[in-house]
């Protein structure tokens, strides 16, 4: 057939990498910051996390030492919080990208042919920003609190018993969390479906698909990058986040989450090596359950 | 899903009627009533904006018509949805899914219809298509060419009733495309299927259809075989669209029993009564540039025979298999000859005094009504502007050499 004399044409080759001084140059601001503030306190971090306590010493008096003691300490002391942190990240973040995607379908897709629109709407989905994460989280305390009028109006309708609370439950706590993260989560699946061709979403109308299948088999993996990033940006935080768990804010003392436990070792009980052994085996975790979750979703070069 | 369900045995019937298709602020097809039998390579040609591609996304479901139906064999599909249309569509822009294989690709259709085997079906495609070794690619990996045949295949693997063609071709390049042409229909009579081609390339039309409609405005001007739109075009706009014309008009001033003549600036123009759309008023005469011969001396003109001149030669380029002659005849306006370079026959050069004739049987009047578009519309003729640039440039360095 005709088609063997031109079939001969592969993919365009990569561009050959030059090395260039101009290059590593330019790359050593960011190299010296990263190492005075990153490297630097990373590693005085490990070594606070093995201090032990100085004989005969003050309170909060550490000196340094080898003490992995430390880390078994933590584990079985807060081996509830840590697992609680990553249950409450985890829902938060579910529930963060079921609210987030239909926002971000249809501001980056539905809304495609009137920019204004497009433009007003993701004001609207960072407007919280303009006002302080705490104020906020705090005013939700107040509509959710026992005298606020929706918990007072549930309970006379009876879908709430009447001892019941909503502040300082799990679910307040989730609440709360979700909420503070859906930003995070609705604009990058936003970039990632403001690119997304409608025309292969035609195509795959013509081949059959029915819309769930071209939801599934097509928007979905082609906003893949949005979602690993929304996911990534909603979960980290989420998991070491000390506000929302806090019995000042909406949660209560049998909702601590590890953020809490690392404020009042490190704050409270000055116990500085245990609040540095924990910050250690919570980025510890992240850093597994991230890598794993980035290698499933085949976007390696995310990282 | 009824509709979907298997492979089509053969191509089906399509039958547009009465659509009507208006968009916010404008009317993509003003109305359209069309058949195109079971089988056939049709092609629907027109410029850009003249409602092609509207129609072709109205049969596949992507629009929905304003008014009338749609019927696939036999079958109204107006209300159906475009997965529930046994018809699938080669996109202008091949429509790769970026994230998946070739294979994949090409096997989707199947997997949504749940047809068996479909991995096995997809390298069979894939073969057809000749591009089996790439299967394991990602459309991006691929050329142009390549995508628009893996675009091809992922159609054709699910033997659509009804194949519909987006300008398939417009992103190749002229030899590639060619080829392509000729792949298209060798495929489309070995599979048997149906063939709905859109195009703005009146070459490509002519060549792979067996059926051919303009459009233009949202109507179909005119339908037919492509020897016939050519030969006897008419409308105004099929003539100049399909090929090039040499319009005449002017008043009907005596009839026969089987010709009438035309008045063209005092000269009679004759032509046949079987190949002119009307008889009586204002009549517009088209001939095609390549019937017409060039004379140096005024020619005997006889019963057969039309002539027009003398004319001025104003322009001679040669594009290897002819020379392209325009004759500004006064009083008739320009004149565009097309003569064979066989190495006889006399030629002209630039400001020689020429005559232009052609056989009676060649002519064609049309149909439209010459009050309604300007005689001789000064901006339509490219070739005509280049001409005046061309004097203007050299009047222009004369005057400064003086």
């Amino acid at each position: 057939m005709a088609f063997t004399a031109f079939s001969t044409g592969t993919a365009k080759e990569q561009a050959p990498r030059r090395k260039s001084k101009i290059a590593l140059l330019l790359l050593l601001p960011g190299i010296l910051y990263l190492l005075l503030f990153f490297l630097v306190p990373l590693v005085a971090l490990i070594a606070t996390s093995l201090q032990e306590p100085v004989p005969f010493g003050d309170f909060g008096q550490y000196q340094t030492a080898f003490r992995w003691q430390n880390y078994v300490e933590v584990i079985t002391t807060y081996g509830d919080q840590i697992i609680r942190s990553f249950t409450y990240a985890l829902l938060a973040t579910i529930f963060a990208l079921l609210f987030s995607y239909p926002i971000a379908y249809f501001i980056g897709v539905k809304c495609r042919q009137w920019p204004l629109l497009q433009n007003l709407l993701l004001v609207l989905v960072i407007a919280p920003f303009f006002i302080s994460f705490l104020l906020r989280t705090l005013a939700w305390k107040s509509i959710l609190a026992d005298e606020s009028f929706i918990v007072t109006g549930l309970k006379a309708l009876s879908l709430m018993a009447p001892d019941a609370h909503f502040t300082g439950t799990p679910a307040a706590v989730v609440f709360g969390l979700t909420y503070n993260f859906i930003p995070f989560m609705t604009l990058p699946i936003y970039a990632a479906l403001e690119r997304l061709d409608t025309r292969l979403l035609e195509a795959g109308r013509d081949l059959y698909a029915k819309p769930a299948t071209s939801f599934f088999k097509i928007t979905v993996p082609l906003s893949m990058a949005g979602i690993v990033s929304g996911v990534l940006l909603t979960f980290i935080p989420a998991a070491g986040d000390y506000i929302n768990a806090s019995s000042r804010f909406l949660g209560g003392s049998s909702t601590s989450m590890i953020g809490n436990v690392i404020e009042s070792n490190f704050l409270v009980s000055l116990n500085y090596p245990a609040a540095a052994a924990l910050s250690i085996i919570l980025m510890s975790i992240i850093l597994v359950l991230v890598t794993a979750y980035v290698k499933r979703s085949g976007t390696e070069d995310l990282l | 899903m009824a509709a979907a369900s298997g492979f089509a045995e053969s191509g089906a019937d399509l039958d547009l009627v009465g659509i009507q298709k208006r968009f916010p602020g404008f009317t993509a097809i003003e109305h359209l009533d069309l058949t195109i039998p079971a089988g056939s390579f049709f092609a629907l040609l027109g410029p850009s904006g003249c409602g092609k591609t509207t129609t072709l996304r109205l049969v596949a479901g992507l629009e929905d018509p304003t008014t009338g139906q749609v019927l696939i064999g036999g079958k109204d599909v107006t209300k159906l949805r475009p997965f529930e249309r046994p018809v699938n569509t080669v996109f202008q822009s091949y429509a790769l899914f970026p994230h998946m294989t070739v294979l994949e690709n090409v096997a989707f259709g199947l997997r949504r219809r749940k047809i068996a085997d479909p991995i096995d079906k997809a390298h069979e495609a894939l073969r057809l298509v000749e591009l089996d070794h790439l299967a394991t690619r990602k459309p991006q990996q691929l050329s142009g060419g390549q995508q628009q045949r893996v675009a091809l295949a992922r159609a054709l693997v699910n033997r659509p009733a009804l194949l519909l063609l987006d300008e398939p071709l417009g992103a190749l390049d002229l030899k590639l495309r060619r080829q392509m042409q000729i792949e298209l229909k060798s495929i489309q009579e070995s599979v048997g299927l149906t063939f709905l081609h859109v195009t703005h390339d009146q070459e490509e039309a002519m060549t792979m259809a067996d059926t051919v409609a303009v459009m233009n405005k949202g109507r179909i001007e005119q339908m037919g075989a492509p020897e016939v739109l050519y030969e006897l075009p008419r409308t105004a706009f099929v003539a100049n669209f399909l090929g090039q014309s040499n319009l005449f008009t002017g008043p009907v001033a005596g009839t026969t029993a089987d010709a009438i003549s035309v008045d063209v600036a005092g000269v009679k123009v004759v032509v046949p009564k079987s190949r002119a759309a009307r008889h009586t008023g204002t009549v517009t005469i088209g001939v095609r540039p390549e019937k017409l011969a060039l004379h140096t001396e005024k020619p005997a003109t006889d019963a057969s025979t039309n002539a027009l001149g003398p004319g001025r030669v104003i322009d001679v380029s040669f594009t290897g298999v002819s020379t392209q002659y325009l004759v500004d005849i006064p009083g008739v306006g320009n004149v565009t000859v097309f003569t064979q370079n066989m190495g006889f026959g006399p030629t002209a050069h630039e400001g020689a005094e020429v005559w232009v004739s052609w056989h009676v049987e060649h002519g064609f009047g049309l149909e439209d009504d010459p009050d309604a578009e300007p005689r001789f519309s000064p901006d339509a003729d490219t070739q005509m502007l280049a001409v005046q640039t061309k004097n203007e440039l050299q009047s222009e360095l004369e005057a400064e050499e003086a």
